[in-house]
């Protein structure tokens, strides 16, 4: 496997002086192609700051992130971000195709057919076919989520960053979304960094776990999901090896880094603080 | 059947109120109030009795009505470029307004009747100091509505174009002006009605041809059904294009979230 995505020694401060607030702090990490990592984190840990500095949206005050070897200063060219907050982020003039197109409109070499056949085509990779016609606001919460990140893969990222892409939608289409992601995942071979606040989902969907302290956000573990890439929503949780990673996760969660970093697995969380996961 | 209660609702109003007029204007016989009656007679008179190769208009409907029409039209249209454009500029510059803000406050604060003397004294009479004026009174809700509606690009949206790497002038037509256009069309009608008032103001001034210019002249010579039709017509002008305004807005805003939409929203997930 080759290195997609390279983080070192990466700081942000926001302000200056004694006022500066370090939201990130000297993290190093790497994304393997063809990996879905996950990032989990306490609320308000700098996780955003940290997708936001990995995607280029911010230039990060310390350390350095190359994609595919090449140094990230600006937003790559072929990345791309979905957010949490997809009410906000779709534009609502556009319909649904219009939405999808909108990264491909500057595209070179694209003519307008082969640009609507690219947006029909990512628009069925999440199951969404014969909805181009409509308005965004005219689906539900999970459709809307659907179709921005339909929009992301149109773009045929070498790199997708999700930004707790799940955290606004009900649990029930939570499920049927995280499924949807590993199946279009697996089917794409996509590189895909998740960001997250909810430690099942980073263990269900992650092929690996990136645990951050509170903040400033550190690396306190980089722990590999050692689960079979068919994953089931009732299976794959009661099973043993999701039981205790998550449970190691919570702990080294709680314990803001303190846990050994190869916690003893095959048990549940009992050993730390009463839970109160993020 | 329930287009015509629809109709009947929006215009009995209107209907019994000039019913009454007729009534009130028949009993008191005064000069300088004819009924509406007589005033339809004129106007029919005044614009459709020409010949039939024009359509049945006559001299006054080409001579005076089109080009205070065009008046309207071209100085509003010129409102407009300047005003979105000049709007979007400064909308979207973070220290721009405050720059302009209080000069703009205060221009749009002097009333634009007032102007014409030193547009008169500036660009003589003619066409020129009428567009100006027009363009002087019409152009400040525009503006300053557009730098409003630029600035309501929202956090998400414009990070989500940015992570696109999307080229200005992709994010100015697509995202942008959008964006920006239900409050640019309120501008837009709020500006449209001023631009019909300060074309018949302008008219009223020093020249021999116009709408404004033949509602001054019809009083002067005491022809009162005539002043009356002048000002029958501003009104249904005024209504038109603010209607004709409307249509266009409905439809380069029907994407707008109505009340309706809850049951648009097609089920499953």
């Amino acid at each position: 496997m080759s290195t997609m995505l390279n983080v070192t020694g990466l700081s942000h401060r926001y302000g200056s002086g004694e006022n500066a607030h370090v939201a990130v702090n000297d993290l190093t990490f790497v994304v393997e192609t063809g990996e879905l990592a996950c990032i989990v984190g306490p609320s308000g840990c700098g996780k955003s700051t940290l997708l936001r500095c990995i995607s280029g949206l911010i230039e990060p005050t310390g350390g350095e992130v190359t994609l595919h070897g090449d140094r990230v200063t600006g937003v790559p060219e072929d990345l791309a971000v979905v957010f949490q907050d997809y009410s906000r982020s779709l534009f609502p003039w556009l319909t649904v195709r219009q939405n999808v197109e909108f990264p491909l409109r500057w595209k070179r070499n694209l003519s307008r057919a082969e640009r609507r056949e690219r947006a029909e085509e990512a628009l069925s990779w999440v199951n969404l076919p014969g909805v181009g016609g409509k308005y965004p606001w005219q689906l539900s919460g999970g459709m809307q989520q659907r179709v921005s990140i339909a929009r992301a893969l149109a773009r045929r990222p070498a790199l997708l960053l999700m930004d707790e892409p799940f955290a606004s939608v009900d649990a029930q289409t939570r499920f049927e979304l995280e499924d949807l992601l590993r199946s279009v995942q697996v089917a794409h071979g996509s590189t895909i960094l998740l960001v997250t606040h909810d430690i099942d989902e980073s263990v269900y969907l992650g092929d690996r776990v990136l645990v951050l302290s509170k903040s400033p956000a550190r690396i306190v573990a980089d722990l590999p999901v050692d689960l079979p890439p068919e994953r089931d929503q009732i299976t794959t949780r009661e099973s043993k090896n999701f039981v205790s990673l998550r449970g190691e996760v919570a702990r080294l969660l709680h314990g803001g880094g303190d846990a050994p970093e190869q916690a003893p697995t095959g048990e549940p969380a009992d050993t730390t603080e009463p839970s109160t996961l993020a | 059947m329930s287009t015509v209660l629809g109709f009947l609702r929006r215009w009995s109003l209107f209907l019994g109120l000039v019913v009454l007029w007729e009534l009130a204007t028949r009993l008191a016989n005064d000069p300088f109030f004819p009924p509406p009656t007589t005033i339809l007679q004129k106007i029919g008179e005044l614009w459709f009795s020409g010949p039939v190769s024009r359509l049945f208009l006559t001299d006054d409907v080409y001579v005076d009505i089109l080009p205070s029409l065009g008046r309207v039209l071209g100085g509003w249209s010129i409102a407009v470029v300047l005003g979105v454009g000049l709007g979007t500029a400064l909308g979207r510059s973070r220290t721009g307004m405050d720059y302009v803000g209080p000069l703009f406050a205060f221009m749009r604060a002097i009333p634009p009747p007032t102007l014409i003397p030193v547009f008169l004294v500036l660009l003589s009479i003619g066409t020129t100091m009428k567009l100006t004026t027009i363009v002087f009174g019409s152009v400040w809700p525009i503006l300053l509505n557009t730098v409003d509606g630029v600035r309501s690009v929202n956090a998400t949206q414009r990070d989500t174009a940015r992570s696109f790497r999307t080229p200005q002038r992709y994010w100015i037509t697509l995202v942008v002006l959008p964006a920006a256009l239900p409050k640019i069309f309120a501008g837009l009608r709020l500006s449209l009605s001023i631009a019909l008032i300060l074309m018949v103001v302008s008219e009223m001034v020093g020249v021999t041809d116009g709408i404004g210019f033949e509602l001054i002249f019809s009083q002067q010579r005491f022809d009162f059904p005539a002043m009356w039709s002048w000002i029958v017509l501003l009104g249904a002008l005024g209504y038109g294009l603010n209607a004709l305004l409307l249509a266009v807005e409905r439809r380069m805003l029907g994407w707008q979230q109505t009340s309706g939409a809850t049951t648009a929203k097609t089920s499953g997930a």
